[in-house]
């Protein structure tokens, strides 16, 4: 027994939301100066506990010990006060306002912004976090952003510090710096839980793990003693299935790309300039990048969202540039956006009249009169088909998990039968199971013979998947290179590149 | 050197026609930079219009008049913050909800004291104002409410770009959800912002029926409440945008009633249209420009907050 009480002790937290319990009798202990994983599925319960710890919601039953103590945490003017800072995985960050003003918020201070400028600079050098407190912060990449987040919290002496999913917006080698100041903090004792599900990531930083499944706690162990393996094991409580693969004939181009530019609709968009790319038959062709980049604004412009002049964009050597959605659609692309709920499905339809909003046609829709039993076999088809667990063809959209729903939008799109499917992100938060089935899913799309073209942050995804990857940084795509000839290292480098980014690139330079 | 002297006249009178538009918009400003869009400007200027009357004429204080106007339209204010902050409801519908009960509620409240005659408030502030010469009596129809206006910009300006309360303002009008999770009381300050608007607009209504046309008749305000809504859209949320456009709208006005004297045959129902045409086309044609636009709006403008959990 350690004399010194833990920083951060948990017991018994539940927290209700309707019907389904988010947290159930958790337990968890973070000791002064431990770097903590809290490990765990989307849906897990891990956001919900940090929201209680860091006062953004009340438990329903349960105790918060500090330093030994009994504390009550009502909201995060409290949770600060004690000394526990919060990085948020969507950046509470103000786009209008600068640095400077960002960090005055957070800090709730009267100091002058001059004073704090200064400050700022001082405690950024220490950490080696560079930052202009003048910069307005739609100026900044997301890197930038999560470094003025963290950056919030240290002006405050924090004792401990939450990170939530901190690097899922991270190039590589800014995960190495990230985690090279997390190591530095929790030396000078400052406590750190690090929320995550990215394995790896967890065994190279974390000394101490507890697993949450279904709002319990799994399992606790210390990672660096474990595997990838069975760490995921203890996170899906059972076993890791894997893709098969086949072997793929890459055959002509069926989606061609010609020198686009492209100017952004919104103000804090990112300009297309020079896209080039070739997607062959049987192709799997990855994008990676920093979200940001340009991402949204290219597959706008390959979806038909955005128009461009017919020549930039083929369609199996026809132009279709100047053609909008529906067009393409039936010249056979097909679109899973990154949206699932919202511009994939909607929330409030059945999970029949989901299916309809892509597959409106002859067959289910003869004569402009909807065929109800030609909508139900559809629907029911794909449920069958992708394995999509849910109650029924009348289930609402939003009565699925998130794993669920993507499968049966990436299964209706599939279905189609395109010629090219464009994914945005299609495994982005959900489950292990989900993600492995819609790999799989797409893999066999390829070896049957259509051209695939997958935009993800996640590398490890993209390179699983993709036969070549190319990288988007901002607004320019880099000329693809096969995956068997590249890694996640030299990929990286790449999505750092850029020029948004040049003073992070000066910076490691001087460093 | 009459001239000068009716420069002098233009510039008075475009500075009193311009006054309640800026109090409202610069009111309506601040509330919209907190994230509320609260359409009963035209409302809350009837009520404060008819209140401020109501009590001049009962007590013969233009000054407490305004000072009843302008709790009179912080009422209305905590009515609508009551309906769309504390209960959540839609703001557009509740904006618009809120001009109507105005309209009727200043009509029937106002109705026993039309045609009252009341001093105006220049003549209570400057007892020689009759006795004055044409140059200080124009000097004279400067009243403190007048500057208070001129004010206005410079004030809000600071207020916005300068103080702490200012950022937390515009930091919740921007995302309420971050706000509300650096711990600030969204509701609170929206509360105060709402309050604010209704206190502006209830002083820009009283402004019309104390100081402008010193009398009261049914739905005087006559749309300048809608002008001040446009203005404080058109000028992208800026304070010196917002100035201008309720100058130009007060010289345009003035510049109508002159066109007669120049012999101009032309309907006076078109006429009294051209301040409001005017304004509008000018604003629309400053404002093209899309990217500036959507930077400056609040982003969390007319969204309902309630804290999760």
């Amino acid at each position: 027994m350690s004399p010194t009480p833990p920083r951060l002790a948990l017991t018994g937290i539940v927290k209700r939301y309707g019907a389904t319990l988010a947290n159930d009798e958790v337990a968890l202990s973070v000791a002064p100066g431990e770097i903590h994983a809290l490990l765990g599925e989307n849906g897990a319960g891990k956001s919900t506990l940090m929201k209680i710890v860091y006062g953004v919601v009340a438990p329903d039953a349960g105790e918060i010990a500090w330093d030994g103590r009994p504390v009550a945490i009502a909201d995060p003017n409290a949770a600060r006060r004690l000394g526990i800072g919060m990085v948020f995985q969507h950046f509470s960050l103000f786009e209008t306002l600068t640095v400077a003003e960002n960090i005055a918020l957070g800090l709730g201070s009267t100091r002058p912004l001059e004073a704090l400028a200064a400050e700022i600079r001082q405690v950024a050098a220490r950490y080696g976090l560079a930052v202009d407190p003048g910069r307005h912060v739609h100026h900044l990449s997301v890197g930038e952003r999560q470094r003025i987040e963290i950056l919030r919290c240290l002006l405050q002496q924090p004792r401990l510090l939450i990170l939530d999913e901190p690097t899922s917006v991270l190039t590589p080698q800014e995960v190495e710096g990230l985690f090279a100041m997390l190591r530095r903090l929790a030396a000078e004792g400052c406590s750190v839980l690090y929320i995550s599900h990215k394995l790896e990531e967890i065994r190279a930083l974390c000394s101490a793990a507890t697993v949450l499944r279904a709002g319990r706690v799994a399992a606790r162990c210390d990672p660096r003693a474990e595997t990838a393996e069975s760490l995921a094991e203890m996170m899906i409580g059972g076993r890791v299935v894997r893709t098969t693969r086949a072997a793929r004939q890459p055959g002509p181009p069926c989606l061609v790309v010609d020198r686009l530019t492209l100017a952004p609709e919104e103000p804090f968009g990112t300009t297309l300039r020079d896209i080039a790319l070739e997607l062959r038959a049987g192709e799997i062709l990855g994008i990676a990048g920093v979200a940001g980049n340009g991402q949204a604004e290219l597959l706008a412009a390959l979806a038909g969202e955005r128009r461009s002049a017919a020549a930039r964009i083929a369609l199996d050597g026809r132009p279709v540039g100047h053609l909008g959605p529906a067009a393409r659609r039936a010249r056979g692309l097909a679109f899973i956006p990154e949206e699932r709920l919202g511009r994939g499905a909607i929330a409030d339809y059945s999970l029949a009249e989901n299916a309809l909003l892509t597959r409106l046609d002859a067959r289910t829709a003869p004569r402009g009169l909807l065929d109800p039993g030609a909508v139900r076999a559809l629907a029911t088809r794909l449920i069958a088909r992708f394995g999509v667990r849910a109650a029924g063809i009348a289930a609402r959209g939003r009565s699925l998990s998130g794993g669920n729903m993507q499968k049966f939008i990436v299964g209706r799109e599939i279905d189609a039968g395109p010629r090219v499917l464009l994914a945005a992100h299609p495994t982005w938060g959900v489950d292990i199971g989900a993600a492995v089935a819609i790999h799989q899913a797409l893999l066999d799309l390829a070896a049957a013979g259509a051209g695939i073209l997958v935009v993800s942050e996640d590398l490890d995804e993209l390179l699983g998947l993709a036969d070549r990857i190319a990288v988007l940084a901002g607004g320019r795509l880099s000329p693809p290179v096969p995956v068997a000839e590249t890694g996640a290292e030299a990929i990286g480098l790449l999505m750092g590149s850029a020029p948004g980014d040049a003073q992070r690139m000066a910076d490691a330079a001087a460093a | 050197m009459p001239d000068a002297f009716v420069l002098l006249a233009l510039l008075v009178a475009t500075l009193r026609a311009a006054t309640p538009l800026l109090l409202a918009g610069f009111g309506e400003l601040v509330a919209e930079r907190s994230g509320v869009l609260n359409l009963g400007v035209e409302g809350m200027m009837l009520v404060g219009a008819a209140a401020g009357f109501i009590a001049t004429a009962a007590t013969g204080q233009p000054l407490l008049g305004l000072l009843v106007a302008a709790l009179a339209g912080m009422l209305m204010a905590l009515l609508f913050g009551l309906l769309t902050l504390t209960l959540g409801a839609n703001q557009v519908a509740c904006g618009l909800a809120l001009t109507i009960f105005g309209i009727g509620l200043s009509a029937l409240i106002g109705l026993p004291w039309q045609g009252t005659p009341i001093a105006g408030l220049a003549s209570v502030i400057w007892p020689g104002l009759d006795a004055a010469g044409p140059v200080a009596q124009q000097l004279m129809l400067l009243d403190p409410v007048l500057w208070l206006a001129l004010l206005l910009p410079a004030l809000v300006g600071a207020f916005l770009y300068r103080s702490r309360a200012g950022l937390i303002l515009r930091a919740v009008g921007e995302s309420h959800e971050a706000a509300h999770a650096l711990g600030y009381g969204v509701l609170r300050v929206r509360y105060a912002a709402v309050l604010f608007g209704g206190a502006m607009a209830g002083l820009g209504g009283a402004y019309l029926s104390l100081v402008y046309t010193p009398m009261w008749t049914e739905n005087m305000v006559a749309g300048r409440g809608w002008i001040a809504l446009a203005l404080v859209v058109f000028s992208a949320w800026k304070p010196g945008w917002l100035a201008l456009g309720a100058l130009f709208f007060g010289f345009v006005t003035i510049a109508q009633f002159q066109a007669g004297a120049f012999g101009l045959e032309v309907s006076p129902h078109l006429l009294s249209m051209l301040p409001y045409l005017a304004t509008v086309v000018v604003l629309v044609l400053i404002s093209r420009d899309e990217t500036r636009r959507k930077l400056n709006a609040p982003a969390a403008l007319g969204k309902p907050f309630t804290a999760a959990g």
